[in-house]
């Protein structure tokens, strides 16, 4: 067992791990954290999408002993004050989901992607989501949806009030 | 665009956005893998490496050395507690139903065979255990392909299953397609391949039992379609628990895609096992577990004989198809490639003469079971891939082929000679619009001046007609199902007027609980959030067969507007007595009951409601409460239909296919929400024009999958993808109330024949006139060089 110390959506935690266990293992399981999914076992779907100190990251690749000392934000720590991140209200409006079992880790990768490229054109949008696998969606309204967040941010939206 | 309801607006056709988004953006939807219940075990399975083996001996001491270890289950700890095998809910005349049994007694047949189980303390521990597991095996040769198992001589699946047949079936006049045949003016033939496919849903399957002695009550949450079907088929064939004892909740599922609605192993052994070591017991598929163990879809082996007259009308369709349907026999296997496949190959076309014969093998491969479109995808592209080869043959233009052979508007109903009645269609006003929106004539005219600088254009074409709303129970009864297809919704009014519905329907991305409110809304002048709808749980809702086959709306939906049909009359009757007038005087509008012709006398449904609970003042006759409850068993399958066109270049020097345009017109009568259906199309065109250009799974001789992974089993990207264009022709069916037909597996039943269609057209200066399926770049470039050496 290892002791580590992360925080996570800004609260930290001190826990004891396998230095097996995987981060995203670590949030799921160990403080509860569901909403960041697990789809595959060869870091192909990006389901376990986080953000580890800012950068996107897939969260079953990394071991929770590697997190340790770090600022890990998850699809539940988007919000701000109760109102959603643009990307959250975009996938709504543009119906970016259907099974919403992807959509966390797209949402997230689409919030590192407009991070670093805040005007991406449809196909950048579809590169930088190669990481991540929806199988409902077909991807249009994904890629819809990541453009009408980009133009919410652009036009200085950062948060929308949750309804 | 509408948000939410303005009260008494009608919500039908509007892009409502959907009710169940907030919870899924941020984090809180709850899957079944989420979900820990105290003393929660987790088990792990002993999994066979051998397609085709006698288990001479488990030891499992090792495993139980292991700290943390409470059980290891074997197959013959199952038999001996009298649980019976997994059955399959189909049947033919002749079947021949090998034993499957949750666990394998004796012998496994496929590669993931399940052979016993590891519960534990912890997922790690269990997979440790697992590992630590010895069992014994002798290992037999193997076969995995349909033809081959055919064959004299090929390895037997099941001693009981002579030749490795499990059944055969025809439909159609023999005679009279082989005298059509033999008369007609050309006969068009080609061998067609529909390649094996694996669902893939994004969500892993996953079980949690756990049972409670106090009350002899078993709780099982499992990623299922069909709640109620897991607790019939498990509770009275399988494990032996009567259905008051027995609850399945089957909460957020993350994708289907029919792999979600059959019977598994797996959740089979967690039920019995957590009765067994007195604890709740969790599985969660691994995506390898998933690869081996999910149902797969497709593998049929075709030969089609497509007869012309000289005029281009086809006079005769005969088509015989293998089946693989694996090592055992899953809930619909029977059903997949004959009622659901058979029945559809008159397409959009009047075909006077078809004959279709199947046969049906086991082979020593994962079960095959209704992935994504089940049989209609596989007919259509039977008929519609042969009819661009016949196209070419005939030197008639796809398009002006499909045109002459399509049943008139005023044929209908349209009696096939494949056993289905069309109730209604109007086949020739999606085509036009498909071919406008795609600039038909426009994109020759760019085709021709592409080729003549050696770029290589196509355009593919996929007529469609699809039988859905899987229902009516006396015709799937007659056909072999062991059960109705009907569907249950129960409309409960509380006492200030909200609304409780309670649907046998299951949501797994679909958006029920949007479009089941828009229907409610719409019928009782609401908003869709006074209306709950419940779905997924036996334990809540009364009776239920579940999704798949495009069944919720035309189905559940219309069992929930008949409930609403009946609450609405006795509210009526609640109103006028209220108002003092008589019933028939009484009118209902926006929310509102009031006198004909005086609208200020009015009583709100929530007073109404009010007044139903407290019964202080309704008729005399009448029993308090405002709930009704409706089973709703259609006359006849919808048929929704279409044209898709796919336009692609394909890269001579690599093989590459670039999608540049999809065009989908689709009839799905009355739509209640397009942005939902737009969406269930989209992502349905996603997966067929990935079986036409990436996937595929693919067994060696030895019955080991090759593709057993992401990494090998290439579902799409959001790169490999275009935008898609989608319009719609509106004919409403005439068998349900809402005058709907099913959306959610057209995409997939249409686009693989107009993707393959596209790229065999760009390659027709080549002298191809088919490959099969998936066109990768490898298989394409091969062919163009093939073609190039040729010459
Ligand atoms: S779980 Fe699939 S990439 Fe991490
Ligand atoms: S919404 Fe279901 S996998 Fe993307």
């Amino acid at each position: 067992m290892a002791e580590i110390n992360v925080s996570v959506n800004g609260r930290a935690y001190t826990r004891d791990v396998e230095p097996r266990t995987l981060l995203v293992h670590f949030l799921r399981d160990a403080i509860g954290l569901t909403g960041t999914h697990v789809g595959c076992d060869t870091s192909q779907c990006g389901a376990c999408t986080v953000l580890l100190d800012g950068r996107g990251v897939k969260s079953c690749t990394v071991l929770a002993v590697q997190a340790n000392g770090a600022q890990v934000t998850t699809i539940e720590g988007l919000e701000t004050n109760g109102a959603l991140h643009p990307l959250q209200a975009a996938f709504r409006e543009a119906h970016g989901l259907q099974c919403g079992f992807c959509t966390p880790g797209m949402i997230m990768s689409s919030v590192d992607l407009l991070s670093h490229n805040p005007h991406p054109t449809e196909g950048e949008i579809r590169h930088a989501l190669e990481g991540n696998l929806c199988r409902c969606t077909g991807y249009h309204n994904i890629v819809k949806a990541v453009q009408i967040a980009a133009n919410t941010m652009a036009a200085g939206g950062s948060a929308v009030a949750a309804d | 665009m509408a948000t939410t309801a303005q009260p008494g607006a009608s919500l039908m056709g509007a892009s409502v956005r959907r009710k169940e988004d907030p919870r899924f953006i941020t984090g809180t939807g709850r899957y079944t893998d989420d979900l820990k219940l105290a003393g929660q075990t987790y088990a792990a399975f002993v999994r066979s490496p051998h397609a085709n083996a006698t288990i001479n001996a488990i030891d499992a001491s090792a495993a139980l050395a292991i700290p943390g270890v409470h059980a290891v289950l074997t197959g013959e700890d199952m038999k001996k507690a009298g649980v019976n095998p997994i059955p399959p809910g189909w049947l033919h005349p002749g079947i021949k139903i090998a034993e499957y049994r949750a666990l394998a007694v004796g012998r496994v047949a496929h590669v993931g065979n399940a052979v016993a189980v590891v519960i534990a303390d912890s997922p790690t521990i269990a997979r440790d255990a697992a590992d630590a597991v010895v069992v014994d095996y002798t290992d037999h040769p193997a076969v995995a392909d349909a033809v081959s198992a055919l064959k004299p001589g090929a390895p037997l699946v099941h001693a009981d299953a002579p030749g490795n047949v499990v059944f055969t079936w025809q439909l159609g006049d023999a005679a009279a397609t082989d005298a059509a045949i033999a008369g007609a003016k050309t006969v068009v033939k080609q061998h067609l391949v529909n390649q094996r496919l694996i669902a893939n849903a994004m969500e892993p399957r996953a079980s949690l039992a756990s049972y409670d002695p106090a009350a002899d009550e078993l709780t099982l949450y499992v990623t299922s379609q069909n709640p109620h079907v897991h607790r019939l088929i498990m509770g009275a064939f399988v494990l032996g628990i009567p259905e008051h004892k027995f609850r399945v909740i089957a909460p957020d599922v993350g994708g289907g895609f029919g792999s979600k609605i059959f019977i598994y192993p797996e959740e089979c052994v967690v039920a019995w096992a957590s009765k067994v070591v007195g604890r709740p017991v969790k599985w969660t598929a691994t995506r390898s577990e998933a690869y081996l163990t999910d149902a797969h879809g497709r593998d049929h082996d075709t030969d089609v004989e497509m007869a012309f007259d000289a005029n281009g009308k086809i006079v005769a369709l005969r088509v015989k198809t293998v089946a693989n349907l694996g090592a055992y026999l899953t809930l619909f296997a029977p059903a997949v490639p004959t009622y659901l496949y058979g029945t559809l190959l008159s397409g959009q076309y009047n075909i006077p003469a078809i004959h279709v014969d199947v046969t049906a093998a086991y082979t020593h491969t994962t079960p095959v079971d209704a992935y994504r479109g089940a049989g209609r995808p596989e007919a259509t592209y039977v008929l519609e891939r042969t009819l661009d080869v016949a196209a070419r043959q005939l030197g008639i233009d796809p398009a002006e082929l499909r045109r002459r052979n399509l049943i008139a508007p005023d044929a209908f109903p349209f009696q096939t000679a494949v056993a289905l009645q069309y109730d209604s269609g109007n086949y020739e006003p999606a085509l036009d619009k498909a071919l406008a929106m795609v600039d038909y004539k426009g994109f020759r005219a760019q085709q021709a001046a592409a080729r003549a600088k050696g770029k290589l254009l196509g355009i593919g074409l996929s007529s469609y007609i699809e039988a859905c709303g899987l229902a009516p129970s006396h015709i799937v009864g007659s056909l072999g199902a062991q059960a109705g297809l009907y569907e249950s919704g129960v409309v409960r009014i509380h006492p200030t007027g909200k609304v409780t519905v309670l649907t046998g329907s299951h949501s797994h991305g679909q958006g029920h609980e949007t479009t089941f409110a828009q229907i409610v809304a719409s019928e009782l002048g609401c908003t869709i959030d006074d209306v709950e709808i419940v779905h997924g749980d036996t334990g809540r809702v009364p009776f239920g067969m579940g999704t798949y086959g495009s069944r919720s709306g035309a189905v559940g939906g219309a069992a929930i507007f008949n409930s609403l049909q009946k609450v609405k009359e006795k509210g009526r009757k609640i109103a006028a007595h209220l108002l003092e007038a008589a019933p028939e005087d009484v009118d209902f509008a926006g929310g509102n009951y009031f006198v004909k012709g005086s609208p200020s006398r009015a009583k709100g449904f929530g007073e109404v409601a009010l007044a139903a609970y407290l019964a202080h003042n309704i008729p005399a006759d009448m029993e308090p409460g405002l709930e009704a409850t409706t089973f709703f068993n259609p006359g006849n399958f919808v048929f929704p239909f279409g044209t898709h066109i796919a336009a692609v270049e394909v890269d001579s020097e690599t093989g590459q296919v670039t999608v540049q345009r999809y065009v989908a017109v689709d009839d799905f009568g009355n739509v209640i929400n397009p942005m939902i259906v737009d969406g269930q199309l989209h992502g349905g065109i996603a997966q067929g024009t990935a079986q036409a250009l990436w996937e595929g799974a693919q067994y060696d001789s030895n019955g080991q999958l090759l593709t057993g992974s992401l990494m090998n089993y290439a579902i799409p990207k959001a790169e490999f993808l275009p935008n898609f264009e989608t319009d719609r022709t509106v004919t409403p069916s005439p068998v349900n109330p809402l005058g709907v037909k099913g959306a959610g597996e057209a995409g997939t039943i249409a686009s693989t024949a107009a993707v393959a269609n596209a790229v065999i057209d760009a390659l027709s200066p080549f002298g191809i006139t088919h490959l099969d399926m998936p066109l990768t770049p490898a298989k394409i470039w091969s062919a163009i060089q093939g073609a190039k050496g040729g010459n």
